[in-house]
């Protein structure tokens, strides 16, 4: 190659590195697993101080309406669902990024997904726990709620199989189970990291248990990387179907507004949006305190904003179509829900929809805008609340005026429906923040894989020139 | 360990360290073809084309994998099936209990077949490691620590049998091994 005046397509068209300023692996390791083993900075304490708060707060507002009743809350008839039933598809939808971060990005060889996939993950972890306390403590005698279950009892009553509310239990149940493991199996390298740095004899047990002797031989990484891809294979059509799952408790119903086909993959594309601007609302406080711009670099960000854009307008095509639908189709009360749902007395809850979720994301257009923080944590925060409306829109704003005028009532929350939300907040981001003092929020052995001396075929510069494989590879 | 403890044990195996990821490649290369069976390649993270580098098969796991998966979806549909329309017969909407009403049991029985998949990929991985292992010959190497950081390490076992204590250590030390070190079993 010497002298040579081709310029081949790496050089001309270089990917930008996925670790920036040439770091090294051990700088890797000091930087992640120094987050778990330094003390914990004042931030921390008071941020836990304050969520612990909000979460003990939360689980107050629980015990109140277990021990009161569901009247506590403002649903009514026919608002049977309000803001249980939304919180828990906003939750749901949150959990939607990590897996698909974890699932999709993997199989489709998105090398980028390294340094955010395990704090996603763990997001999705702990918006899956948020979202599965509603629907128990919706059925009102909670000592009843193993009814959900299919298990066999002395009166032979069995549920039924061919509803979609016992679909989701059996999809939220299995995307949670699965989501836990495939965190899990991806920690064991690092949790060997941990151990092995461990200077502490109580940390040297504990993490010398959870790494369950891991030696990162090839003969283990065989194993490992086969099932990691099975996992990511079998994760990705369990990811898109669980969304599909809880939009079939709608869609199968005969409420306008509900009985729709677009579903499916309306819910789908809402939860990756809102997954996405929740990773990007926690990624971009934790980059900055804990200093990671050189592995969350500004390409990561940057792709991150592309896929709000993209989903977002995904989402606002579902929005628009729905209203084409409901005026080209002959149904009256079709026609009837979309005027009310827009013009009606929630306009305000719809529209701020609209443009949280469809108008805002637009700005991610502009490459200047993607790479501003407060501009991208600006969207990010719209599209959480977008998201929180849309599902508001959906249930209550569908359910308060159906069909005959008589059976027609207003929904209005009442304080605890309003200090349950804010504490499953508390809970999410308590869960959050002991999740980053005691595990590695970058998965290190991910990250390590993906640097340019990783690479078999890769030597080192030996005249301190531009490094070069020794071989390429197409 | 004392010197004279140390002769009389029988070596547990022989660990060398390599510079890097692509030295580590090229040393497993020869030691594949030197004939070894009973070795390994420790390294931070699954090095591309190891596998290759090192002789193995592919790992059995997704035929594994697969019969879990198998096992999840006959455990769905006689869940299903066998309640809904033999112990327990529910008339929702006046739809019929028959065979045609099957589509209705597709959610679950895919449910159900990710979940036993998803557990026999994850118990499986460290069933065929021989794992959970709190002890290892290898930790009592206080240099082994490394390899979860940034160091490269191969090791191969005693219980091979083209092993000889100052053989293997010299061969090791020719293909470019650094701090060639014998090991003993102190357990």
């Amino acid at each position: 190659m010497a002298e040579s005046t081709v310029t081949t397509y790496r050089e001309t068209l270089p990917r930008p590195p996925l670790v920036e300023h040439r770091r090294s692996m051990a700088w890797i390791s000091d930087l992640i697993a120094g987050i778990v083993e330094r003390p914990a900075p004042a931030w921390w304490w008071v941020s836990i101080a304050i969520t612990g708060s909000f979460a003990g707060f939360g689980v107050f507002c629980i015990l109140y309406l277990l021990f009161t009743g569901v009247g506590v809350w403002g649903n009514n008839i026919p608002v049977g669902w309000a803001w249980d039933i939304t919180n828990f598809v906003f939750w749901i939808g949150i959990g939607h990024a990590g897996t698909l971060i974890s699932a999709i990005l993997h199989i489709t060889r998105q090398r980028w997904r390294t340094s955010i996939n395990r704090a996603s993950e763990a997001m999705t972890l702990f918006a899956v726990i948020c979202a599965g306390i509603f629907p128990a403590i919706h059925v009102g005698r909670i000592w009843m709620v193993w009814f959900l279950a299919p298990v066999p009892v002395p009166n032979w009553i069995w549920p039924n199989f061919r509803s979609p509310l016992l679909w989701d239990v059996f999809a939220v149940s299995t995307y949670f189970t699965v989501s836990l493991l495939f965190w899990f199996l991806g920690l064991v390298p690092d949790l060997a990291t941990l151990r092995d740095r461990a200077v502490s004899p109580v940390r040297k047990v504990i993490y010398g248990l959870l790494a369950l002797g891991w030696r990162g031989g090839n003969r283990q990484w065989k194993h490992y990387e086969l099932a990691y891809l099975v996992l990511a294979g079998i994760s990705t059509p369990l990811v898109l179907s669980v969304h599909s799952t809880v939009s079939f408790d709608f869609a199968t119903s005969i409420l306008p507004g509900w009985h729709t086909t677009i579903f499916p993959p309306y819910f789908v594309a809402g939860a990756i949006f809102g997954g996405f601007a929740m990773v990007l609302t926690l990624m971009l406080p934790a980059r900055s305190l804990y200093k990671l711009h050189d592995v969350v670099t500004w390409n990561h960000i940057d792709v991150m904003c592309k896929i709000l854009l993209l989903t977002g307008s995904i989402v606002g095509y579902a929005y628009t179509m729905e209203i084409f639908v409901a005026f080209y189709g002959a149904n009256p009360f079709e026609r009837f829900a979309f005027l009310n749902r827009y013009f009606g007395p929630y306009w305000w809850a719809s529209w701020s929809m609209f443009a949280c979720n469809v108008v805002m994301p637009q700005l991610m257009w502009v490459r200047a805008f993607r790479r501003n923080v407060v501009v991208v944590f600006f969207v990010a925060m719209c599209a959480n609340a977008g998201m929180w409306f849309e599902r508001f829109v959906i249930f209550v704003i569908s359910l308060h005026r159906d069909f005959l005028p008589s059976a027609w009532r207003m929904y209005h929350p009442t304080w605890v429906d309003v200090f349950t939300f804010i504490g499953s907040h508390g809970i999410f981001l308590t869960l959050f923040l002991l999740f980053i003092r005691f595990l590695p929020m970058v998965a290190m052995s991910e990250v390590k894989g993906v640097l340019p001396e990783a690479d078999p075929h890769y030597y080192p510069p030996t005249d301190g020139g531009q490094e070069s494989p020794k071989e390429i590879h197409a | 360990m004392s010197a004279a403890a140390a002769a009389k044990k029988p070596a547990w195996g022989v660990i060398a360290e390599f510079s890097s990821a692509a030295a580590l490649y090229d040393a497993a290369e020869k030691v594949r073809d030197k004939g070894f069976k009973f070795w390994d390649c420790h390294s931070p993270f699954p090095i591309h084309g190891m596998d290759k580098a090192m002789g193995l098969g592919r790992s059995p796991l997704g035929y594994i994998i697969f019969c879990g998966g198998l096992t999840g979806f006959l455990t769905a549909a006689s869940l299903e099936y066998i309640p809904s329309s033999f112990l327990y017969p529910l008339i929702v909407h006046g739809k019929p209990v028959n065979f045609f009403t099957v589509p209705a049991f597709f959610p679950i029985m895919f449910e159900l077949t990710i979940l036993f998949s998803a557990f026999t990929a994850f118990f499986g991985v460290f069933v065929l490691n021989r794992l959970p292992r709190y002890h290892h010959p290898l930790f009592d190497f206080e240099r082994f620590k490394e390899f979860s950081n940034d160091a490269f390490f191969l090791v191969i076992e005693s219980v091979d049998p083209k092993f000889s204590e100052t053989g293997t250590r010299e061969f090791l030390e020719e293909i470019g091994g650094q701090g060639v070190t014998v090991l003993y079993d102190n357990d």
